[in-house]
């Protein structure tokens, strides 16, 4: 378990890690909290020619609230925003996502945009940026631009980023005051990837829900945004009803695989369950 | 008897400090050996092939690359190891003209260092013809399943079928006789710590020196000098100090000895290699995967007559030594606890193209109670009794220790149902049967699961040839085995200072820790005045084949020979004491750390004034005294014979005993098992350090709740390893750890010289047993019984599902 050799760069600006990447043609891997990629480094799963390690480039690593947008450098440790109060107050959803990530020494080492980057369909990021309609900024050569979940995820470990682009930001629409939200996570041990997750937000108006937002992670190649679920709940209402119909259709709405861990059939029964834990326990949070 | 100030006490352990502040020494910290080079062996990608050939030129000609030592060159220079059946099974160090699982090595790459090694092993060429694979091992014993080895013609590397008492009548007279089918899983034990051997060849003096982390028995010593057919006092094994873990798996490290033996022979440079985790997981050791069909026969009142056990053990490609044990290990308690007579054992060991398989903690017995604890349970339910009075009507009475079992085992002392009775009180199981009605009553899945084992430790050697067909042992050239023997020296320095030493390999146990207590309390001296050394060495050492740290040993046997060589030098202090002090010896005693009277005042000689008088004026020593000050004792147990003509064999020499309640509550929507109590109960005889005690217990429930819930070498039909990962081999952590309640009962061994016995394996074989009866008390409102381990949430959900559509269908 010794990686092939390869060349190592720690750039200090974004544009000179941008150049390295278009130097080696994409034959470059951007080496972020190196959580996933060291070990595929190890087990010659992955074999770059380069490293380009960009946890030198401190402008990378932020936390800033803007106009109704909170923006997070690429590089902010999970760590970070597990502790961050400006997450505790306008992204509640993604506070409680990150006490499911790993354990404490990978959420120190792990990054935001690592792990979007990374699209491990079961990881809990990549279901948050869907949930709450983020949007991810990537720089390449040719400059930056924005690409939405939906733009972004492509099938498993697999995104639209050319081999030049870096993932810059991440932007997450700050939460409504009041909305309610939950993340429901069915893992075989603490810690480990999800075999299915959930991120749900609702927003009440009096007895009706004026938005509902549900993702799945871990229930097929990339994260779902539930959509149809979502219309149920936004339909209907928050009643246990509808919150049961909206589950039965989540679980019609994602293509899971089976795999060592689990069943798709077994995945897909997880989607229901977790998508009703995680409205109900929305709704009762929700002001 | 002496007063034990230290034994009993759960003293610090002296490992601790080193350990917890990173000063172990580990294989992988040895001290240096002059132009040491790193190896990388190439391994098999297919389950089942023929080796064509091998192209070694293009990995020869990279950068640092020293050597490379091919199938064709162990075929050239080994003799193949020795099994232990008679069907011509072949097994040498790496594959020779045939792969037959995963990871199978087939060549060795030695570079300057690893790196280097790992990229010139990518470029060894093996040239393969795939074969078709079987992995299952009741389709490898089905007329068309691809046969493994040509030269036995069959998947069947041996089969015995053992018959104690009358079975058949049992099976007659029975009012009842339940039977079942069950699955038990492929696990390891993955010690944080993997496999690591440095070799290295002296051709002037002709030895062979191997250091590694090999726990023993040191049976393998002979067995890989004869691979390499080197004399014995030409191979030397070394082992350092610590040892990261084992729980049996180290013991089947010995092919690698010889693997890199040969090839720093054969590359005249000291070879290294440290298996990494990915090796580890994919071509180490692991218990056997098992197919049991059991029967139980019993009367109305539920007394058991008898039982039949039927099984298919899968012992992967090869039987590597000591293999058949995982059917043969337990044979002296195959009965358990329970006073039934009749017995009927019928036991195929099947070779498939997996990993191979060797001790794993509880080596055998964690497959056993997890079948015969549930067939007492399944028992129970159809006779409508109680589980804990099922137990108790069939348990081997107080009075009638020392017991003999049908099988030939001689369990030694112990109240069963006196401990019992302590797990259902620590339990308070009356209360946990109310709860579990009320939870009950309002839709939550509650379940109480027992579990009893009798805890063998220290193997019998002789066990091993109860794979071999009585006929076959009564040939007069079979030269039969038997024994269990361990060794220990106490010496006292020119200034009283007191050292034992042992060859024990320890991997964790904390002998040092525990010798220091048994030393301290035969000498009157503090734990912190001994100084203990245990680092094997078969050149310096006094060791037999029985040797090393496995079957739970050191608690029994080694705590015998530290107790008993500072018994012997103590008689040397107080016969030298006598002299100096002209009285008889018998109005002597050794207490406080020195001679003193009997009675009476008068001058006293402390340990140090005595070992300063014999060593430095041995003039003052009385005729015929030795000179020195040191003591050796070897101890061995007279009750480990061979296997008789009827099959019946002491297989261990001590015999603990566990009882368990669990309660667990299973979330049908999840599918998901939640431990809500765990209650274990250990009769292992005199506790010499409650904690470390404890700590093997928990390691070992731990341990079996991988087995139960979590671990599993999964493969796919075409052989692959699908469980090659610690993200995908699920180990539990701490997170996943119940709490424990534990609690002892004491019934010292008449056989040890402190009354103890061992308890390294423990939990790890009945948890899987009370956990399985625990989730099948919970779901038996939906008709649900565990047969198949793991418990993994799909397989829960599929058996929930499957109950759920036939209540809804008619």
């Amino acid at each position: 378990m010794k990686p092939p050799r390869f060349d190592y760069h720690a750039p200090a600006s974004v544009d000179e890690a941008v150049a390295l990447l278009v130097r080696y043609g994409g034959d470059a891997k951007v080496l972020a909290g190196g959580q996933s990629l060291m070990p595929m480094l190890n087990f010659r799963l992955a074999r770059p020619a380069a490293l380009v390690d960009v946890n030198r480039i401190p402008v990378l690593a932020y936390v800033r609230e803007d106009d109704g947008t909170v923006a997070f450098g690429a590089m902010t440790r999970q760590r970070t925003i597990e502790f961050s109060p400006v997450v505790a107050r306008r992204l509640p959803l993604l506070h409680e996502a990150t006490r499911w990530v790993g354990h404490l020494p990978i959420r120190s080492r792990g990054t935001i945009g690592g792990s979007i980057a990374h699209a491990d369909p079961s990881a809990e990021y990549p279901a948050v940026l869907t949930a709450l309609e983020g949007e991810v900024v990537v720089q390449g050569p040719r400059g930056r631009r924005t690409l939405r979940p939906a733009e972004l995820f492509e099938t498993y470990l697999t995104t639209s980023l050319a081999p030049d682009e870096l993932l810059v930001e991440v932007r997450l629409p700050a939460m409504a005051a009041g909305a309610g939200y939950a993340f429901e996570e069915f893992a075989r041990r603490h810690g480990d990837f999800a075999i299915v997750g959930i991120a749900a937000m609702v927003v009440r108006d009096g007895a009706r829900c004026s938005v509902a937002r549900l993702a799945s992670a871990g229930a097929g190649p990339v994260p779902v945004r539930l959509r149809a679920a979502e219309q149920i709940l936004e339909r209907d209402g928050l009643g246990e009803t509808a919150i049961e119909a909206a589950a039965a259709r989540a679980a019609e709405l994602v293509s899971p695989d089976s795999d060592v861990h689990a069943s798709a059939d077994y995945r897909r029964h997880l989607t229901r369950v977790l998508t009703a834990r995680a409205v109900k326990r929305a709704v009762d949070r929700s002001r | 008897m002496a007063s034990r100030p230290w034994i009993g006490r759960s003293v610090p352990r002296v490992e601790d400090g080193r350990l917890l502040t990173g000063r172990g020494t580990f294989i992988d910290d040895h001290p240096p050996v002059a132009n040491l080079c790193h190896a990388a062996i190439v391994r098999s990608p297919h389950a089942h092939a023929r080796v064509l050939g091998y192209d070694v030129a293009a990995a020869l000609a990279m950068e640092g690359v020293v050597g490379v030592v091919t199938g064709a060159d162990v075929a050239q220079a080994c003799k193949p190891f020795g099994v232990g059946v008679t069907a011509p099974v072949h097994y040498y160090p790496t594959a020779i003209d045939r792969v037959r699982f995963v990871g199978e090595p087939v060549a060795v790459v030695v570079a300057r260092d690893r790196y280097l090694a790992e990229d010139a092993a990518e470029a060894v060429g093996v040239d393969y013809e795939v074969l078709p694979a079987v992995v299952d091992p009741e389709k490898a014993l089905e007329p068309d399943a691809p046969i493994l080895h040509d030269k036995v013609g069959t998947n069947l590397a041996g089969h015995r079928r053992l018959v104690y008492g009358d079975p058949d009548r049992a099976f007659a007279e029975a009012d009842v006789v339940v039977r079942e089918r069950f699955k038990f899983p492929k696990y390891g034990s993955t010690p944080i710590e993997t496999y690591g051997v440095i070799a290295r060849w002296d051709p002037i003096d002709g030895v062979l020196t191997v250091w590694s982390n090999f726990m023993g028995p040191f049976i393998m010593h002979p067995l890989v000098a004869r691979v390499l057919q080197l004399p014995e006092n030409r191979l030397r094994f070394i082992v350092p100090s610590d040892i990261g873990g084992s729980f049996g798996i180290k013991s089947s490290i010995y092919p690698y000895l010889a693997l890199m033996g040969l090839t720093a022979m054969k590359l005249g440079v000291p070879v290294k290699w440290i298996e990494d985790r990915r090796e580890h997981l994919l071509a180490s050791s692991s218990g056997t995967d098992r197919v049991a069909w059991r029967e139980v026969a019993a009367r109305r009142d539920g007394t058991v007559l008898g039982m039949r056990f039927k099984w298919y053990d899968n012992v992967g490609g090869y039987i590597r030594s000591p293999e058949p044990g995982c059917s043969f290990r337990p044979t002296g308690n195959f009965v358990g606890p329970y006073r039934f007579e009749h017995l009927e054992v019928d036991a195929s060991v099947v070779m498939t193209n997996k990993s191979l398989t060797g001790p794993n903690r509880g080596y055998a017995c964690g497959h056993l109670y997890f079948e015969t604890e549930r067939m007492m349970d399944l028992l129970a339910e159809r006779l409508g009794i109680d589980p804990v009075e099922i137990r108790r009507r069939n348990l081997i009475p107080a009075d009638s220790f020392p017991y003999r079992t049908p099988t030939g085992g001689l369990y030694d002392s112990g109240d069963y149902e006196a401990t019992l009775d302590r797990a259902l009180a620590v339990a308070k199981y009356d209360e946990l049967r109310r709860e579990q009605a009320e939870a009950r009553a309002t839709g939550r899945h509650v379940g109480i699961g027992l579990a009893l084992a009798v805890d063998p430790s220290v193997s019998n050697m002789g066990y091993v040839a109860t794979a071999l067909d009585p006929q076959f042992r009564a040939k007069p050239e079979y030269l039969p085995k038997s024994g269990a023997v361990d060794a220990a020296t106490v010496k006292i320095d020119p200034l009283g200072r007191v050292i034992a030493i042992l060859g024990t390999t320890p991997q964790g146990q904390g002998h040092q820790t525990i010798v220091s207590q048994i030393v301290a309390d035969e000498l009157g001296l503090e734990p912190r005045d001994v100084t203990v050394v245990d680092e094997m060495d078969t050149f310096t050492r006094v060791w037999s084949i029985s040797s090393g740290t496995y079957s739970s040993r050191f608690g029994s046997i080694g705590t015998s020979a530290v107790a008993l060589a500072a018994r012997k030098l103590k008689a040397k202090l107080l016969a030298y004491a006598a002299h100096l002090m002209d009285v008889p010896v018998e109005e002597l005693e050794f207490r406080d750390g020195g001679v003193h009277r009997r009675v009476g005042k008068g001058a006293a000689y402390s340990i140090k004034d005595l070992a300063g008088r014999a060593h430095w004026n041995t003039e003052s020593l009385p005729d015929g005294m030795e000179p020195g000050l040191q003591a050796t004792a070897v101890f061995g147990f007279t009750v480990a014979k061979s296997v008789d003509a009827q099959d019946r064999v002491n297989s261990s020499n001590t015999y603990g005993f566990i009882a368990e309640v669990m309660a667990v509550e299973v979330d049908l929507d999840t599918a998901s098992i939640k431990i809500l109590r765990y209650v274990t109960v250990h009769d292992a005889g005199t506790i010499i350090n409650p904690m470390i005690v404890e700590g093997q217990i928990y390691g070992g429930a731990l341990h079996g709740l991988g087995g139960a819930l979590y671990e599993e070498l999964a493969y796919d039909d075409d052989g692959q390893l699908l469980t090659g990962t610690f993200m995908d081999y699920l180990v539990p952590t701490a997170t996943e750890a119940p709490e424990i309640e534990i609690e002892h009962v004491v019934s010292p061994s008449p056989l040890t010289t402190l009354g103890s016995k061992g308890l390294g394996e423990s939990s790890s074989m009945t948890v899987p047993a009370v956990i399985a009866n625990a989730v099948s008390d919970a779901l038996k409102p939906l008709g649900i019984g565990i047969t198949e381990l793991p418990m993994t949430p799909t397989r829960l959900h599929e058996l929930i599902r499957a109950a759920r559509a036939r209540r809804s269908s008619p």
